[in-house]
């Protein structure tokens, strides 16, 4: 057995490469902010969201369905986040009166636009489901939600040709702007994308979006608007807002493919 | 012979880039909600078994509270981490380096072997019996740990975070105990590896680092 490495050279030398390495990290960090804000760094990311789109509805069937729980299984509550209250008067008044007037527009490349009430919307045929939903923050709430398909009030409107994208129009603002969302036809036709008026069997909270809001069961939390107002049927998001499908896309780059 | 063939080298390099944006951006995407649970669901800190302290804009990727920039980088980077662990796993298989250079004997395990071991790493004597290969114990034993369990470990706890991807493995989420388990079992792994990366870059700096860095670069003699 040898002596024990001489180390003092060697630290000597660590010394001065762990300046060094310091440097470059400070350097790098920097650096990351100009690279992921290039045209290259956006474009790869922008790719990147179109690999997981795209490995997610490889590796499960496009219409696999999101898990769904027990009654029992459900959080204890359900945590309201973004916009929890909306304080327009005309939105308050509605909310007093139960949203008897309440009208869900249903516009843009379709055959027949439609003005649905809540009666309307209930009386379609209705799916209730037990889910969690995933805030891109990082927490989780299960909650049972009841609704209409959103394929059928689809189906009803008859979408043409050349509709490629469903954009969710929403009643709040958040500093300003108005929120909205969007999927394409595959989450749209999805059989757990539907128009929810319930979660936990009473009609929604106004924290959780009532009189209406999305459930876009595979993808985060941001990706299901809350206080519905229309779903317009689209060829493109370029004439829509700011033009990158979603209230979170246009204001912070968040990713349009939610699903991870 | 080479002392680090290719294979080990470029996955070695690419690795620690891809787990240094990982790390950093992860700490990044920590400071978005700083609590921890177990379970499927969790939001109210009350319920949390952690709260995690708010991560300084010099530890993150970007280099202050950006949640969808740091997530770019941290999917992004999850793919050559992911691809490069399974080219690797392939490789040390096929050119029996984990074989040869990682798998251990039974006379290596018992308690007076290991204590040895410990005790001569103590010493900061890094020397080791060549009968039992190029690494002593606990060298096979960490490098195996990491390789086997934790860098595997820390991309299923990731996939069963995604709420896209699990529909196509429900299970994953299942074995990890719920997504808020998942997530935290992420976490703690993360700080698992730092450690290790701690303890990694003392050891090249205590045993020739000029000499141990070089080695990984070209290759080294054997």
């Amino acid at each position: 057995m040898s002596a024990p490495i001489k180390a003092k050279p060697g630290m000597k030398a660590a010394f001065n490469r762990r300046t060094a390495l310091a440097g470059l990290a400070a350097l790098a960090t920097g650096a990351c902010s100009k690279i992921a804000e290039s045209d290259t760094g956006r474009a790869v990311a922008k790719a990147a969201e179109g690999w997981h789109r795209g490995a997610h509805r490889t590796l499960a069937s496009r219409q696999a369905l999101a898990r769904e729980f027990t009654r029992a299984e459900r959080s204890p509550t359900f945590k309201g986040n973004g916009t929890v209250r909306i304080a327009d008067e005309a939105y308050q008044a509605a909310l007093e009166g139960g949203f008897t007037d309440w009208k869900l527009e249903v516009r843009g490349l379709v055959d027949t636009p439609l003005s649905l009430s809540m009666d309307d919307l209930r009386s379609l045929k209705q799916r209730t489901q037990i889910t969690r939903h995933d805030c891109v923050e990082g927490w989780s709430a299960i909650g049972e939600w009841t609704g209409p398909q959103l394929s059928d009030v689809l189906d009803m409107a008859k979408l043409q040709e050349g509709a490629n994208f469903i954009v969710f129009r929403c009643a709040d603002t958040l500093s300003g702007g108005e929120y909205y969302e969007s999927v394409d036809m595959i989450d749209a036709y999805h059989p757990q994308t539907i128009i929810a008026h319930m979660l936990n069997g009473e009609p929604l909270p106004q924290k959780n979006g009532a009189p209406l809001r999305m459930r876009i069961e595979r993808q985060l939390g941001y990706k299901h608007p809350k206080y519905l107002t229309a779903i317009e049927a689209v060829a493109s998001f370029d004439d829509v807002l700011g033009g990158k499908g979603g209230y979170w896309e246009d204001r912070a780059d968040y990713q349009w493919y939610a699903g991870i | 012979m080479k002392k680090h063939a290719f294979s080990t080298r470029i996955w070695h390099w690419i690795n620690a880039i891809s787990l240094i944006i990982l790390f950093m951006s992860g700490l990044n995407i920590s400071n978005a909600h700083r609590y921890l649970y177990w379970g499927d669901y969790g939001f109210d800190k009350a319920d949390a078994w952690l709260s995690v302290i708010r991560f300084p804009n010099w530890a993150t990727i970007p280099g202050s509270y950006n949640l969808a920039e740091a997530r770019d980088w941290h999917t992004i980077f999850a793919w050559p981490f992911a691809l490069a662990l399974l080219f690797m796993w392939i490789a040390m298989l096929m050119n029996r380096h984990f074989k040869r250079d990682l798998t251990t004997t039974r006379a290596e395990w018992k308690p007076n072997a290991v204590w040895k071991d410990i005790v001569s790493h103590a010493k900061l004597n890094f020397d080791h019996d060549p009968a039992n290969g190029k690494y002593n114990f606990l060298q096979k034993f960490s490098y195996g740990f990491v390789l086997g369990i934790m860098l595997p470990l820390m991309i299923f706890s990731g996939l069963a975070i995604s709420p896209g991807f699990e529909p196509a493995a429900p299970w994953m989420v299942d074995i990890l105990g719920g997504r808020q388990s998942a997530r935290s079992i992420h976490f703690i792994i993360a700080f698992g590896l730092l450690a290790f990366f701690v303890v990694h870059i003392a050891l090249v700096l205590m045993t020739g680092p000029i000499k141990q860095l070089k080695d990984m670069i070209t290759g080294g003699k054997a």
